[in-house]
């Protein structure tokens, strides 16, 4: 059966070139890069190699790169890291979209003393400026908001509202798990003081990630107990993944000139194919400030797990925001913060690409969606009498 | 993705029983849009008064829709009365069982085919009966229909009401009231149990049934306590009356396990299985 992977906002399928370059890390190359002989002095400039890499991708200093496990640390240690550097009680800004690898550090400092703030969201999923402005009054804050957002593809104006949090002297970290490699992310164009990205997004593995820090910022290491990334993130470095993400970002920058338009043109083509095929749908998010590969549609009238089996039978992949499918019974705090009605969170589904998918793919998805929709709106009590 | 099972796939790709019924002689609706599953029955009666045909429409995920299919394979030619005795865990058991926090995909079964019973017998079509206070304001759930999945299922512990009803899931801001239903009814039962004990003497338990009814004993009544103190316990043999158990964790070695041995492992066996049970502990 054909198979065609459209859920790269969950993870990508790992480059035979990054695979290739980790696979000597695992043979011979197993110093110790701390240590004081060939085994591990060896290994030692690979990862500075790499550091140049993933700095060369946002444009930032190598030195202003640490090597983390994954998003969800980097997120982590940059929040929690900077809360703890102002003083023991401090504002923390947040939205209502982020990943919950932002709002738990933000919801755990504010269960200890330091006050949190969301910001909401519009209709589009586009950031409320004004009462971003209002809680920037209230006091000297660390800031945090995703460049763009994970389910929906919505990518905020990074550049307005980082000037904004600086205008009011407060640190700005902006999770960029989702927008690098699909993006221009650029930290010399915008003041943002600390970033987050991870290395299963961009076809790396699974366990490593990577947070800018701004030359100046100053921020509490989170990992204790060791000299490892100039005493910024303690324990031995994980080689061989830090090695394949230098190569994922070496390759995300030699791609992305041609990718993002590609990407784009391919989501779009899903997108008017299928607004066009299934009547009673409609596209979730600001669809002029969106990721080149995500499309989150919703069909009324049916569940997003019931559709998600079925893809699946078909050899499709993707991801739904309905509540069946998250493991609680909560549907999407993204899309319910944008005032989608549940009807429509319930039957969302999320397509994502990614520089492997080709036209045929998206071809395939085309021919095998309508029927699918079709078949569970037969079974539906809700589908509007013809 | 879910454990389902292949009778659940299979009652999902190829639902049973689907569409509506001209003139039907009873409708029942649950659940809504809003909850993000919802559950339309109808039947008709022969001449008989059995159920001849029934059709169902669903709005949900995939265990939903499997257990309307499997609700309308297991009602059909059953008579009203005969079909009120079906259980949700018996269109659980039908489909080879479902996963914890799927059960409420079979209590809506259950609540449609009461809903379409009652329009049947009153005439009334409300969408759904709320007797009693609504508890859980999220989903819409009332005290009644969790004292019913209490009751008939055997739930100890909120979470589990939550799988069977979605009570809870929400804000969560009625967990307390919900523990407070589990209570109530757990209190209820051990009095029936008494009162029935006391009037005639109960059935005289197979082995079989004993050694059972130890380990559910012990899984529900027992474990929970001792896990709060990080401790668990392991049933190790049953010799007549006695039960030999190992205690595990932080109960192993503990200054006052004699104590935890007789005054809780004992005294529930003793409540819930039998009165003349007597436990041993092994050390290994």
């Amino acid at each position: 059966m054909k198979t065609v992977y459209l859920d790269n906002n969950a993870t990508t399928a790992i480059a035979p070139e990054v695979r290739e370059a980790m696979e000597p890390f695992f043979r011979d190359m197993w110093g110790n890069p701390s240590s004081m002989h060939t085994f591990g002095g060896q290994v030692r400039k690979h990862i500075e190699q790499a550091r140049q890499q993933v700095a060369a991708l946002i444009n930032a200093d190598p030195s202003e790169i640490i090597f983390t496990s994954c998003g969800t640390e980097s997120d982590n240690a940059a929040i929690r890291g900077a809360a703890e550097v102002i003083g023991p009680r401090v504002n923390v800004i947040t939205s209502r979209v982020e990943h919950p690898a932002v709002l738990g550090p933000c919801r755990y400092l504010s269960e200890r003393g330091h006050r949190a703030f969301e910001v909401g969201v519009d209709a589009a999923g586009q950031i409320d400026q004004v009462q971003l402005g209002e809680f920037l009054r209230e006091g000297s804050a660390v800031v945090s908001l995703m460049w763009a957002n994970n389910e929906t593809g919505v990518v905020f104006p990074i550049a307005e509202i980082s000037g904004m949090v600086k205008a009011a002297g407060g640190i700005f970290h902006t999770d960029a798990v989702q927008a690098v490699g699909k993006l221009i992310t650029d930290v010399r164009a915008v003041p943002v003081d600390m970033l987050s990205l991870s290395g299963h997004k961009l076809h790396a593995p699974k366990g490593i990630g990577a947070l800018y820090i701004r030359k100046g910022t100053r921020v509490k290491p989170f990992m204790l107990g060791g000299h490892q990334e100039d005493n910024r993130r303690a324990g031995t470095e994980n080689v061989p993944y830090i090695v394949g993400l230098g190569v994922a970002c070496e390759l995300a920058r030699a791609h992305r000139a041609d990718e993002f338009v590609r990407m784009a043109t391919l989501r779009d083509r899903l997108q008017s194919g299928l607004l066009a095929s299934c009547p009673d749908t409609r596209v979730n998010g600001d669809v002029h400030h969106r990721l080149p590969n995500t499309l989150n549609i919703s069909f009324e009238f049916i569940e997003g797990e019931s559709i998600l089996y079925m893809l699946s039978d078909v050899g499709i992949a993707a991801s739904s925001g309905s509540a069946c499918t998250s493991g609680s019974l909560e549907p999407s705090h993204v899309l319910r913060a944008m005032g989608v009605p549940f009807t429509a969170v319930h039957g969302s589904v999320r397509f994502s690409l990614s520089r492997y998918t080709t036209e045929a793919d998206v071809d395939y998805v085309l021919a095998k969606i309508p029927p699918i929709v079709s078949r569970l709106r037969a079974i539906s009590p809700f589908v509007r009498k013809q | 993705m879910w454990e389902y099972t292949d009778r659940v796939m299979d009652h999902f790709r190829n639902p049973r029983n689907v569409g509506m019924i001209d003139k039907p002689d009873g409708v029942g609706e649950v659940g809504s849009l809003a909850c993000g599953d919802a559950l339309k029955l109808m039947f008709k009666l022969d001449k008989g008064g059995r159920i001849v045909d029934v059709k169902f429409q669903t709005f949900g995920c995939a265990s939903a829709i499997a257990s309307s299919s499997a609700l309308t394979e297991i009602i059909k030619g059953m008579t009203l009365e005969e079909a009120q005795k079906v259980t949700n865990q018996d269109i659980a058991r039908y489909l080879g069982g479902l996963p914890e926090q799927k059960m409420h995909c079979s209590v809506m079964g259950q609540e449609a085919l009461d809903a379409a019973i009652e329009n049947y017998r009153t005439g009334k079509t409300d969408k759904k009966i709320l007797a009693g206070k609504v508890v859980c304001n999220c989903f819409g759930v009332t005290e009644e229909e969790i004292e019913r999945v209490v009751r008939e299922n055997g739930l100890s512990t909120v979470e589990q009401v939550t799988n069977y009803t979605k009570a809870g899931g929400g804000c969560g801001k009625c967990k307390d009231d919900i523990a407070q239903i589990i209570e109530r009814v757990r209190v209820e039962r051990l009095a029936a149990e008494r009162k029935a004990g006391g009037q005639a003497a109960p059935r005289r338990l197979t082995v079989i049934e004993k050694i059972r009814l130890i380990e559910q004993t012990i899984d529900r009544e027992i474990r929970p306590l001792l896990k709060n103190d990080g401790g668990d316990i392991e049933l190790i043999d049953v010799e007549g009356n006695c039960v030999k158990v190992a205690l595990r964790g932080m109960c192993a070695g503990c200054q006052v396990a004699k104590f935890t041995l007789k005054d809780v492992v004992e005294v529930k066996l003793r409540e819930f299985v039998a009165s003349d049970l007597v436990v041993e502990e092994v050390k290994e």
